[in-house]
């Protein structure tokens, strides 16, 4: 039989001072957004019960639909050009060169950096008349871009002739914040990446060099496939993270608007915009669930349908 | 590993990590260069004269030392608040049995799935309420606990054998001189990760106090940096001075403790 060691009763008072902040703060606010998003909730507090209204609003507000498109769009952008890019760059690190580390933590620098300082300068680089990125552009003989206040989709920039909505892309404004964020965010992924290929047994590359396989049909028979755990949990966590972008949009493109003609415009800045430039708290906290809803079925869908597919080593 | 294997190796790193450093390159060049050189076109790659005056100049436009100093505070007591928090919390969580303690640390857990763009409306109505808008308290007590630092502690204390807590309690060790004199000095790698990431955090930190502050007084350095850069937003060498101030704690923190940060952050992915 074993005694009791220790009182019970003392985990509830080691567990009061998180308990009630966890509960203000992070549990209550949920519960609290849910009845705001009920409401016509404005400066003057509550207001009328609405009901539905704020979510039905939100399906015919042309804003809102372009803040999901351009959401949509940076997601859609930022996943393939940050698992191919940081992939590419662990399995290159993944190997015992002298100096390695050194370029690891280099890689690494954007990622603890702020993301204002880093909106700064690439707000800077991107500047449409003297920036470097024109300059740079300039001694490829390539003609000079607007950046961050280019409104125009980048297909249409590329076939040169005006295209329906649906086909324009997004805006070469929105991708310039794309390239910035995968920038920035590459290090932890090729991080990331390079735990799980230090996670391979050596016997398969091993056994493939006896077998004289070498350089792309190792990669597509053992690297890719040992390695989708990790692209799985990258995918997961890049598709969140992009569909919370709103710092670098703030910004390098707003305020006031959201970018050129609100190219820019991410259901997070729209949130913000709605909330704190025209204190319709009711309506923001109805975008915060609908964002939430997203990600969240979002996840279940790749647990789903991806993870099965994924090969577990 | 052949000989050219190794050389294409090393000319793809070596230029991809160019490219990592370039804006880096860039900031701090621009803060180095006269306004006047900084707007020439085509852009000079070195400064042609080491231009010092944009760092007092910023410092003077700006109340950047009160940033600073607001940033310092908050991101001090944060720390505390997580440390002691985290170790209170992880030790119920592993030594003390009561009933529920499971779905407690999974319903935590789940909190982590909320996006924090959740919390920014309930927040700021919760802290108006409060009258706490605009002070340091709307920028710490929200943040004194961090669920994921409880998830690691408590990992690190699951590896301390039940045979130590044992024979501490029956030699009349109180429950909190346990915690304090053999556990927390066993897993002080942990702590050491909890403090750092706590630190760059509250560094880093934007968005909750872009909404949470309206007065320099209360300001961190981020949330001033930001506006800075909208009503400065021609002059780039200030721009660029003021940024390179704000980035260089953190680089240095980073930079010292690197290979904790980069393992802490692998193994926080793995596990994920």
């Amino acid at each position: 039989m074993k005694r009791r060691l220790i009182n019970p009763y003392l985990a509830i008072l080691y567990l009061i001072p998180v308990i009630i902040i966890i509960g203000v703060f992070r549990f209550y606010p949920i519960l609290f957004s849910i009845r705001a998003s009920l409401y016509r909730w404005g400066m003057g507090g509550p207001g009328t019960f609405t009901g539905l209204k704020n979510y039905l609003t939100i399906l015919t507000d042309k804003y809102f639909w372009q803040a999901f498109t351009n959401t949509l769009w940076y997601t859609v952008f930022t996943i393939p050009l940050t698992l191919f890019i940081s992939l590419f760059i662990a399995i290159l690190l993944n190997n015992k060169l002298k100096g390695i580390g050194i370029l690891r933590t280099v890689y690494f620098l954007p990622v603890v950096t702020s993301i204002v300082a880093i909106s700064m300068v690439w707000k800077w680089i991107y500047h449409p008349e003297i920036g470097l990125a024109n300059y740079l552009l300039g001694l490829l003989h390539i003609p000079p871009k607007n950046w961050l206040s280019e409104w125009r989709g980048i297909f249409e920039l590329i076939t040169n002739r005006s295209l329906p909505l649906f086909l324009k892309g997004p805006s070469l404004a929105l991708l310039s914040i794309v390239i910035m964020t995968v920038w920035k965010g590459l290090g932890y992924n090729v991080v990331i990446f390079l735990a799980g290929l230090q996670n391979i047994s050596k016997e398969y590359y091993e056994a493939a060099e006896v077998d004289g396989a070498s350089g792309f049909s190792v990669f597509k028979n053992i690297t890719w496939p040992l390695i989708s755990p990790t692209t799985f949990y990258v995918l997961m966590m890049t598709t969140i993270v992009s569909f919370k972008v709103f710092a670098p949009v703030w910004l390098m493109t707003g305020p006031p608007k959201g970018g050129p003609l609100g190219t820019t415009n991410v259901l997070v800045y729209h949130l913000f915009d709605n909330a704190f430039n025209y204190s319709r708290y009711g309506y923001g906290s109805a975008i915060s669930i609908f964002l939430f809803l997203v990600i969240l079925s979002l996840t279940v869908l790749q647990k789903k349908v991806v993870e099965p597919r994924v090969h577990y080593g | 590993m052949t000989r050219t294997k190794a050389i294409t190796l090393y000319v793809l790193l070596v230029l991809g990590s160019l490219l990592a450093l370039l804006p880096f390159y860039w900031m701090i060049t621009t803060s180095l260069k006269s306004p006047v050189e900084a707007v020439r076109f085509p852009p000079t790659m070195i400064p042609e004269n080491i231009v010092w005056q944009n760092y007092p100049e910023a410092l003077r436009v700006a109340p950047f030392g009160r940033y600073f100093f607001n940033t310092i505070i908050i991101a001090i007591f944060t720390m505390i608040g997580v440390l002691i928090t985290s170790s209170l919390a992880a030790f119920t969580f592993t030594f003390i049995k009561f009933r529920g303690r499971e779905f407690l640390f999974i319903s935590f857990l789940a909190m982590m799935m909320v996006p924090l763009p959740v919390y920014i409306i309930p927040g700021y109505l919760i802290l108006a309420r409060l009258g706490w808008l605009d002070t340091y308290m709307a920028l710490i007590v929200p943040w004194v606990v961090n669920i994921f630092s409880i998830f690691l502690l408590r990992q690190h204390f699951k590896s301390i054998p039940i045979s130590i807590f044992e024979s501490a309690m029956i030699d009349g060790c109180s429950s909190f001189q346990f915690l304090t004199k053999i556990a927390l000095p066993m897993v002080k790698p942990a702590l050491i990760t909890i403090t750092i990431f706590s630190l760059i955090g509250s560094w880093n930190t934007f968005i909750w106090p872009l909404v949470m502050t309206t007065s320099d007084a209360i300001r961190p350095v981020q949330v001033g940096l930001a506006y800075f850069m909208q009503e400065q937003s021609t002059d780039y060498t200030l721009l660029s001075a003021a940024s390179t101030l704000v980035i260089i704690p953190v680089i240095i923190i980073f930079f010292i403790f690197q290979r904790r940060i980069i393992s802490s952050y692998m193994k926080s992915g793995v596990k994920g």
